[in-house]
Parts: C-alpha cells; structure tokens; sequence
C-alpha cells in the first residue's frame, strides 16, 4: 500500500498536557510526525495543532480515530484530498561574502522573500510559501553556503467553498 | 459555605453513589482520609496500592459500577501503574485518585513526588493534575462520567497537597457537558440492515462476541439474536458468560487455547460477527488466515477497535445492547423460520468438529488441574464468580468451568498480569457479598499478591484460592517443552512457601490435596467454610494447555496434544 503524507488540522483544548497526549499517542503506536505546529485559535480556550504525517491508507484512517478519540480533542480534519491552502516559514541564514550578496538578493527578490537580518558575514533570509518553494530556495542557496535555518513545519486552513 | 478540597471530594463521591474505596494512605493524601473517616464510605485498606486498581476492578466488573481508588503521592502512584494498565486494556471503569505534593513543588523533585499524569497517560481514557481547589468538584464529576460512559476505562485524578487542604466557598458543579467527548450509542439503521441481509444469505456463519457484551449488559440481546437466528456462538476470553456456556449454539472459546470446533469453525464461515470484540492478536493468530471466506461485520462502541487488526465489511459503530436491540427487532419483521433448515449441513459440521476433537484430558493417578476446575465447577453448580491469576490456570478456568451468566468471569485478559485474581476476587466479593467468589491460582501466581490474605482476613472476606500447584511458571514453561526442547530456564519454583501453613499465618483456612480422591472433599470442605481458605491442588507438574495455536501460526493450525 502507498504510503502518503496527510495533513490534518487539529482543535484541541488549550490546556498543558495536550500537546504531550498527541505526541504521545503517535509515538506509543508508531506513528510519525513528519512536522508539527500549535498556536492558540481565535478563541483562547481552543487551540489548532496543524500536523504531518505519513502512513497507508489503514493507518491513516485509524491516525484519525485514535485522535478524536482524546478527551482533549474537539475536531480533526484530514485535509489532504480537500481544497486547503498551506504555507510554511522559513528562517535562513546564509553565508553573504562580498561577490555573493548580489546574487544572494536577486534570489531573494524572485522568491519575494525579506532579508531580516544583516551581518558582515551573513544575511537572514524569512521565506514564506509551501514546501515546494522552500525547498527549491534552500536547493539555490545551498551552494553559497547556509548556515543554520528554522523552518516552521506547515500550518493549513480548509478552503471554504466559494 | 466553606468547604476544603477533602470535604468537597466526600461530597461528590457521595453524590456519585460510592460506597466503597479501594486504598493505601500516605503524607499528602491524610487530610482526605481524615475527611474519608467521618462519611460512611467503606475503605478497604489493601496492602500494596497495584491491588487497591486490582480490587477496585474486580468491584467493579462484579457489581457492574464505577470502582474507587485512593493512593499517595509518589511510590503510591507508581504501584498503581500496573493496575491501571490492566483495567485500562479491559475497559474497566475505574477511578483512580492520587495525592500530589502542593502544587509550589511540583518540579522540584520533592519528597514522594512523580510526575503521576505523566506516567499514566497512555494507560488511562483520561487523567486530570486538579491545580485548584474550584475545580475539584467539577474534574471528580468529569471523571466519573468518563470513566463510565462510552468504552469504559480508567480515569485518574491527581491531587495535591494544597488543593485538598484549602477551603474555598463551594458552588455545586454544573452536569458534566463535555464539548468533545460524545461517544455514539446508537448505531446506523442502513448499516443494520446490511447486516440483516447478510443474516439471512449465510450458510456458515458465526458470531463472536467480547468483554463489550458485558460491559453493555447485552447478554440478553446477544442470546436472543443467536437463538433466533440460528448462528453458532463464540466469545474471546473476555466475553465467556455473556451467553449460556450450556447452550447448544456456544461453541466454547475462540483463539489461542480456545477450543478445536470454535477455531475451525471460524476458520469456514462465510459470515463473521463480531460484537464488542477488538480482534486480539490471541484470538486471531495470523492475521491473513483469520477467517479468510468470510465477510465480516463488528460492532463496538470505539471505533479506533474496527479496521484496526482486521479489515471489515461492515463496520457498526454502537453501544451493544442498543445496537443488538435494533438489529433484533429488525430481525423480527423477516421471515427467519427456514434458517435452521438451511444451516444444518453447517451444525453437521461443527458436531463432527465437536465429536472428533472435544476438549479433553487424560485421567491418572495424579491430580490433574482440569480436574479440579471440572470438580469446582460441579460443586459450586456453576454459580461462583470465579477470578484468575494470568497462565495456564487462567485458561483452565476458562475451557473447564462453564459461565452462563455475564459478570461471573474476572480475568486480566489484555494486560495478562499475574497478582490480579486475589485482589480481584477481594472487590467482587465485596461487590457481592452473598456470593461464593474463587480464584482459580497458580503456584507462581499467587506469590504476586499473596499479601492481599491479609486485606481478606481484615475485612472478614471469605474469598476462595484454588491453587493449581504444579511447582512451576506453568504456561512458560508449556513454551519451554513445546518450542525450546524442554529448557525449562528460570521457571521452576523449586523454593514454594507451604501455602497451608501460610493461610494459617494470614488467619485464613489452608487446605491441600494430593491425590486425585482427594480433590472433591477438599473443595467441598473448602467452599462451605465461612473464612478465606487456599485450597493447593498438587497437580501434574508438566500438564499442557489444549488446543494451542502456536504464536503466528494461524487459528486452524492447533496443537491437540
């Protein structure tokens, strides 16, 4: 069976110990957490965890009913086979010797990145975009020489009709 | 009105209808047993905390309702893991409460501090660290709507010092509204007709059925639609005494020790039932040959149990008893009058099975422990609640003593941890007080938590241990003879208390047999004596539990002898 990455938005309660009973729960039964975000919702008590992961199909459908099965857990969305907009932040810092910061911000400038951060040694490079943008400036940079990055893991939202 | 935390605990756990909490005291936890002293609710004072889940689960599986724990911090907690655990894999309803260093040291390794939410979190449906005193009463509440509601299980509440101490001006808790727990009881109607359809078309069909019939008391549906549908029956371990043992439908257990015609006769049918059950990896043996020609329908309350080691048909999400009601009644509209007839070939079948290859031993000159099942089950007339310990005597009280009632048969079948009968047997009996209970023990076994002799004398309790004494760590040794050429390593128990004398010592009534003509008049002498008694049986050393399907062999592939 394929094995395919799901992304599913998680509201969960806004309480300490949540985060530990989702992590807990994939790392108790072999499940992988490709990335992982949380961050308090509109409503304060309520939280959405966004999280990747990888399995065949079984997997996955029992992923979705292990999860709803927390107490702490109010709704979880499968949304890959869904209309959703996903992005992720990227913070990389990269090595800008002289004869390269041209180059460097000309890359910058066709991703519609920012330059955060200036050194006399390094520029800090925020990108904002799906995995596929990030990874394809990661690829142009690596040459120049990086650093260190962060990289936020992905958040998503169902798209609503329109 | 100011009422401390303890005082507010009292007052809830009335309100919940407890009578009885299962215990050990301790530092942070003695103000709440200050409190627990001026109600009327019983404690049980056990004599190491794992026995006080134990207890609780054996009261509760025997009475039908939610059993109490109360415990103390630290080492309290931690000897309560291996309670909760089992109670937890058998979807027990438990509440567990342990006392907490104040909520200033908490991350300070204090004295008798463990991260008790910490630790129990994947061992339990839910578990609470209270913070403050005003969310006492509504976290106790929570919990035992959690604990009881839905798939049953453990609930922990986790107390500290301060909270218990402060008082604070209490406002009765609102009724438990929980955003994102509303487990689903009633099942789909399209999905039951499915079933129906599938009823009618089988010609070999089965139904098995698990700990979830008890649990919903749905002993009554699940015999109704059996009978009236004509499908043969099996359960797990969990599920014996959720229908008659004597019915000429009950095909005895299923899986690894279950018997040759209930194994075989999953491994035929076209049609698989299965209700309340989760698919064990000891009952279905390898998984791809697990009733290969059949579609199969499961019902249960949780639906991460369906799909989960087994695809499915069709799956129904309920409450047993609610859904087996439905599907009955839909059942009454069609005309169900020929199915006899046209599963007769399928009942030629499973007699043969049944005729061919019975579940049988070999009678000699020494005790054997069938025997003694056998025996104890034609004295006490079928009606004891009997508890295990975890090995072969665990599955000789299951093939040979035959359970026609739900509730009767309390056994640690997920977690399999030796030390549960005794204690079990101690929180059925005070569950039950009129009834006989009888753990059915190993040698090895009993040595768990023999202590708990004691909790039975305290407590004037007269539970029964039936000891299958055969000198050894039964069932792994069963392995050692089968798959390691008879290196029998570390399993014999060669340095054996004299359990007699040993009942003596705890105030209890000890008894032995040695000779097979010895066996009935100890246990009538035992079983009529109004004081706990061991009863040891010298049994065969190097008996075998039959049939055994070997570990990843599949289910029709048994060892006979």
């Amino acid at each position: 069976m394929i094995n395919e990455k799901h992304v599913f938005s998680i509201l969960v309660d806004n309480e300490p110990g949540v985060l530990s009973r989702i992590s807990g729960l994939f790392s108790g039964r072999g499940y992988n957490i490709e990335s992982l975000c949380v961050a308090e919702t509109m409503d304060p008590l309520i939280s959405r965890i966004t999280l990747v992961t990888k399995g065949d199909p079984p997997i996955i459908e029992q992923i979705e009913k292990q999860l709803n099965k927390l107490i702490n857990v109010i709704k979880v969305h499968d949304l890959t086979g869904t209309e959703f907009v996903q992005r992720e932040m990227a913070l990389i810092k990269v090595v800008a010797k002289s004869e390269h910061r041209a180059e460097i911000l000309r890359t910058v400038d066709i991703f519609r990145c920012k330059v955060v951060d200036v050194g006399l040694e390094h520029y800090t490079i925020e990108v904002t975009g799906d995995e596929g943008k990030i990874n394809a400036i990661l690829n142009l940079l690596k040459p120049i020489g990086i650093k260190e990055i962060a990289r936020t893991g992905i958040i998503a939202l169902f798209r609503d009709p329109k | 009105m100011k009422l401390t935390g303890a005082q507010i605990m009292m007052k809830v756990l009335k309100e919940e209808g407890v009578d009885t909490i299962f215990g050990y005291p301790g530092g942070v936890v003695i103000d709440i047993y200050d409190e627990l002293d001026k109600t009327d609710i019983r404690h049980v004072l056990v004599r190491q905390e794992a026995c006080a889940v134990h207890a609780a689960d054996g009261y509760a599986r025997a009475g039908g309702r939610v059993g109490v724990c109360l415990v103390t911090s630290g080492p309290g907690a931690t000897n309560t893991v291996t309670g909760i655990a089992s109670a937890y894999m058998d979807s027990i309803p438990v509440v567990i409460f342990t006392g907490q260093v104040p909520t200033h040291l908490i991350g300070n390794d204090a004295f008798q501090e463990v991260d008790t939410v910490g630790i129990t979190r994947p061992i339990t449906k839910h578990n609470y660290l209270v913070k403050r005193t005003e969310d006492l009463a509504r976290i106790i509440k929570e919990a035992f709507y959690i604990a009881s509601s839905g798939r049953p299980g453990p609930v922990l509440v986790d107390i500290p010092k301060n909270v218990s101490v402060t008082a604070i001006d209490y406002k009765a808790p609102k009724k438990v509204k929980l955003e994102s727990y509303k487990p689903t009881y009633s099942p789909n109607v399209k999905q039951l007709q499915r079933v129906v359809k599938m009823i009618k078309d089988a010609n070999k069909p089965v139904i098995f059925a698990g700990g979830g019939v008890i649990l919903s008391q749905a002993a009554k549906e699940l015999t109704q639609l059996a009978r009236k549908t004509q499908i043969p029956l099996t359960t797990s371990l969990m599920g014996l005494g959720g229908f008659p043992g004597t019915d000429p439908l009950w095909l005895g257990m299923v899986g690894m020790h279950g018997t040759y015609r209930a194994n075989m006769a999953i491994g035929e049918c076209d049609l698989l039932i299965g209700i309340g059950v989760r698919f064990d990896d000891r009952v279905t043996g390898r998984v791809d040959a697990f009733a290969p020609n059949a579609k199969i329908v499961h019902i249960d309350i949780d639906p991460t149990s369906i799909r989960k080691n087994i695809p499915v048909t069709v799956p129904v999400v309920g409450d047993c008893k609610i859904t087996l009601g439905q599907l009955n009644k839909l059942l009454k509209k069609e005309g169900l009058s020929d199915l006899k007839k046209k599963r007769n070939k399928w009942f030629d079948h499973i007699i043969h099975w049944k005729s061919t290859k019975p579940l049988a031993y070999e009678q000699k000159d020494v005790i054997k422990p069938q025997y003694v099942v056998e025996k104890l089950y034609q004295l006490s007339k079928g009606n004891a609640i009997i508890t295990t310990e975890v090995g072969q005597n665990q599955m000789w009280a299951a093939q040979y003593y035959h359970y026609d009632k739900p509730n009767h048969f309390i056994t640690s079948g997920g977690l399999g941890c030796m030390g549960f009968g005794l204690p079990a047997a101690i929180g059925a009996q005070l569950a039950c007080p009129d009834k006989l209970v009888v753990d059915i023990a190993g040698d090895g076994s009993i040595q768990m938590n023999i202590q708990e002799m004691a909790t039975a004398a305290q407590y004037g309790l007269p539970v029964k241990v039936v000891i299958l004494n055969n000198g050894y760590l039964g069932m792994v040794r069963q392995w050692q003879q089968l798959f390691f050429d008879k290196r029998y390593v570390s399993t014999s128990l060669e340095h054996a208390p004299d359990f007699v004398k040993l009942a003596e010592a705890y105030g209890a009534v000890g008894l032995r047999a040695t000779k097979p003509e010895e066996v009935e008049s100890v246990l009538k002498k035992g079983l009529a004596s109004k004081k706990a008694v061991i009863m040891d049986f010298v049994v065969e050393k190097e008996e075998c539990v039959y049939p055994m399907i070997p570990a990843g062999a599949a289910a029709t592939e048994m060892l006979l002898a």
